[in-house]
């Protein structure tokens, strides 16, 4: 009874704390998100003074071409191999940060690490546009070092679109890895190795488990808007860089069908949906 | 089984000495309590001979082998950590047969081998909880029948019943010596309880500051302490200081305390003299058979009555001594009351330094 009664203050005492979160989130995100759901039942855009009309044809639209579900698989593709990526890159990584190193080389490797999180995301794809073009840095580099010749021109192709969205999305995996890792006491791995297993029967019986969580938040955070990416793939990908994300921002900044650009993402945050829904009991269960 | 010697291993961590030349011969099959103060080494001893950690110098070896290049999980112990350090994303069964399971047993054989460890430390049911639905006590139990279930050579115990009550210490207590004793497995067992480590051991070794005080039978090091240190350590005791007779010594006001035979120092030294307050006699005069004994006289300052027995403190000198008197019925003294104590020579024991 007075457990319930002090729980019940608690949360009345929490609501100044918590209304500017929701009325922000109220006014930023919900009020934006409903006119946009708005949009994309419309013919035509009520701005341009047109006249228009209530549809469905919008998202009629996506199941009539296959050209948008054919990008739209593309896409989920891409974004389960940059999750992957971020996995095989970050994964160790945060290993080695929260259980490897200690004290002043730790702070050192993770300003590293955060650092693209600081840099301006176009400063970033076009200084990768530098490093990967033929005749750029890597390709130099390469021949210099190298006794034959050999001609590196990963501009404007899927491995460079590749290797951009992972460069900015791997902090996001190191983060959210590093902060279940360091949870890990290390006398649980030492007990694991007294019980006779190897250091790779330790990861995988006891680390992978119990770092499953922060494994799971970071492929959320990545595969979700690598998913819908535009500007890596625009810069980086050229002709082979098109995708679902910049066929909706196509529809936004060079068509100006929003209507249609509205539809697209929400079928495609739908689909997301569905994929996180599909997705998380699986890993729970592998949790 | 096989026994584990330490051979003048040292630990530093930077200027710090955690082990400071430490030599140990764990006999095969005994059950070694290792004892000391906070912050003593205990524990990092326990780390070099299960391989977490390695000594700057010096040598381990188990069964008869230099360990050296012996990585963790080859060396076949069982350790049972001070936190207990069970795995939280399995279930109990599922800790207790790691072991086992990551040496590839059959599933049969993990499942019986599980549930009899399980058995032993009397947590048959629990094993479909997982570790955080236990208390303390169980933890505790689930962590040793972890270590027990894949037959080590040698067990590793870091105060593993420092989270018990004390009737259910007792229990395990009498438990683990009972398992210890079937298995006949070599078992250093890390304490802060003297009495546990009196009760279970065969041999006690007293850190202190990294360095290996004294070691040998709990009734050696009980009834000759070596030093000062080990004499108020393990267990109580009244330390007289003064110069060397040589086989006893003068305190400041010219009395004389004598030791028990064989006990001989160079004359003039600084000495001390420790007895055991229970080895004391007090009475308010003289007894007649006292010839040879050692006598002091002091009052009563305060009288503690512990059910069995009291304890005395008594005044003499600027020095309060403890005497302890099993509760006969027969005679108490009150507080304030001149007394006399005495106590043999045998029960002095002589200290240098
Ligand atoms: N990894 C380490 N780095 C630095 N110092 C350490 C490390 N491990 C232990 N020490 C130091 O070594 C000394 C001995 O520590 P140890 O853990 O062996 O003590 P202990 O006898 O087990 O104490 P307790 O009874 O409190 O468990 C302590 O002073 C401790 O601070
Ligand atoms: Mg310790």
């Amino acid at each position: 009874m007075a457990a319930a009664t002090a729980s019940r203050s608690g949360l009345r005492s929490a609501l100044p704390l918590l209304a500017p979160a929701y009325l922000w989130m109220t006014v930023a995100i919900f009020l934006p998100l409903s006119a946009m759901v708005f949009f994309s039942f419309m013919t035509e855009l009520p701005l341009s003074g047109k006249p228009w009309a209530f549809t469905l044809g919008n998202y009629a639209a996506f199941f009539s071409q296959s050209l948008y579900l054919t990008l739209l698989l593309a896409s989920l593709r891409l974004g389960l191999e940059v999750t992957l990526w971020c996995i095989v890159i970050g994964y160790p990584a945060a290993y080695v940060l929260a259980k490897v190193l200690k004290g002043r080389s730790r702070e050192a490797i993770f300003l590293l690490v955060i650092l693209p999180f600081w840099s301006n995301g176009l400063v970033r794809i076009f200084s990768w546009a530098m490093v990967l073009r033929e005749g750029g840095i890597l390709d130099t580099a390469l021949n210099a070092v190298l006794p034959f010749k050999i001609n590196i021109d990963l501009m404007y192709s899927y491995p460079a679109v590749i290797i951009g969205l992972v460069h900015s999305y791997v902090p996001y995996m190191v983060l959210t890895c590093y902060l279940t890792l360091q949870a890990i006491d290390d006398s649980l791995i030492e007990a694991g190795r007294s019980l006779g297993a190897s250091r790779l029967q330790v990861l995988k019986r006891v680390i992978i488990p119990l770092s499953m969580p922060g494994l799971v938040a970071g492929a959320a955070l990545i595969f979700v808007p690598v998913v819908g990416s535009f500007m890596e793939p625009r810069i980086l990908g050229g002709r082979t860089g098109t995708f679902y994300g910049t066929v909706i921002e196509d529809q936004f900044v060079a068509v100006f069908n929003w209507p249609l650009g509205a539809a697209l993402s929400f079928i495609l945050l739908a689909v997301v949906l569905v994929i996180l829904a599909v997705a998380s009991p699986v890993l729970k269960r592998a949790a | 089984m096989a026994g584990v010697q330490v051979s003048n291993v040292s630990r530093s961590f930077g200027a710090h000495k955690a082990l400071d030349d430490v030599s140990i011969d764990f006999a095969d099959g005994g059950f070694y309590a290792l004892l000391g103060p906070s912050g003593s080494g205990k524990t990092t001893l326990l780390r070099q001979i299960a391989g977490f950690d390695f000594p700057d110098s010096g040598r381990i070896a188990i069964g008869g082998e230099s360990v050296e290049r012996v990585p963790v999980e080859k060396r076949r112990i069982g350790m049972v950590f001070q936190n207990y350090a069970l795995f939280p994303n399995m279930s109990v069964a599922d800790n207790v047969a790691f072991g086992l399971s990551v040496r590839g047993e059959a599933k049969a054989v993990i499942a019986t081998e599980v549930q009899r460890a399980l058995d032993l430390v009397q947590l048959g049911k629990l094993g479909g909880r997982r570790p955080h639905q236990l208390s303390g006590g169980q933890r505790q139990r689930v962590a040793l029948a972890r270590a027990i279930v894949t037959k080590p050579r040698v067990l590793l115990l870091d105060e593993p019943l420092g989270a018990l009550d004390k009737a259910l210490r007792v229990d395990m207590q009498i438990e683990l010596k009972r398992i210890q004793r079937e298995i006949r497995i070599t078992t250093i067992f890390v304490t802060h309880d003297q009495e546990e480590a009196l009760t279970m051991s065969d041999r006690i070794g007293i850190l202190r500051d990294g360095r290996l005080v004294q070691e040998g039978p709990p009734e050696e090091i009980y009834d000759r302490p070596k030093s000062e240190f080990a004499a108020t350590f393990l267990g109580d005791a009244n330390i007289f200081r003064g110069d060397s007779t040589g086989s006893g010594i003068r305190l400041a006001d010219g009395t004389a305390i004598a030791a028990g035979a064989g006990a001989t120092l160079t004359a003039g030294a600084k000495a001390s003299c420790a007895v055991r307050p229970e080895r004391i006699r007090i009475a308010t005069d003289v007894g007649a058979s006292e010839s040879n004994a050692n006598m002091l006289r002091g009052q009563v300052s305060k009288r503690i009555f512990a059910g069995n027995n009291s304890t005395y403190f008594v005044e003499r000198a600027g020095q309060t001594l403890k005497v302890i008197v099993q509760n006969t019925g027969i005679e108490r003294l009150a507080e304030g009351q001149d007394v006399v104590l005495c106590w043999s020579p045998e029960s002095t024991v002589l200290i240098a330094g």
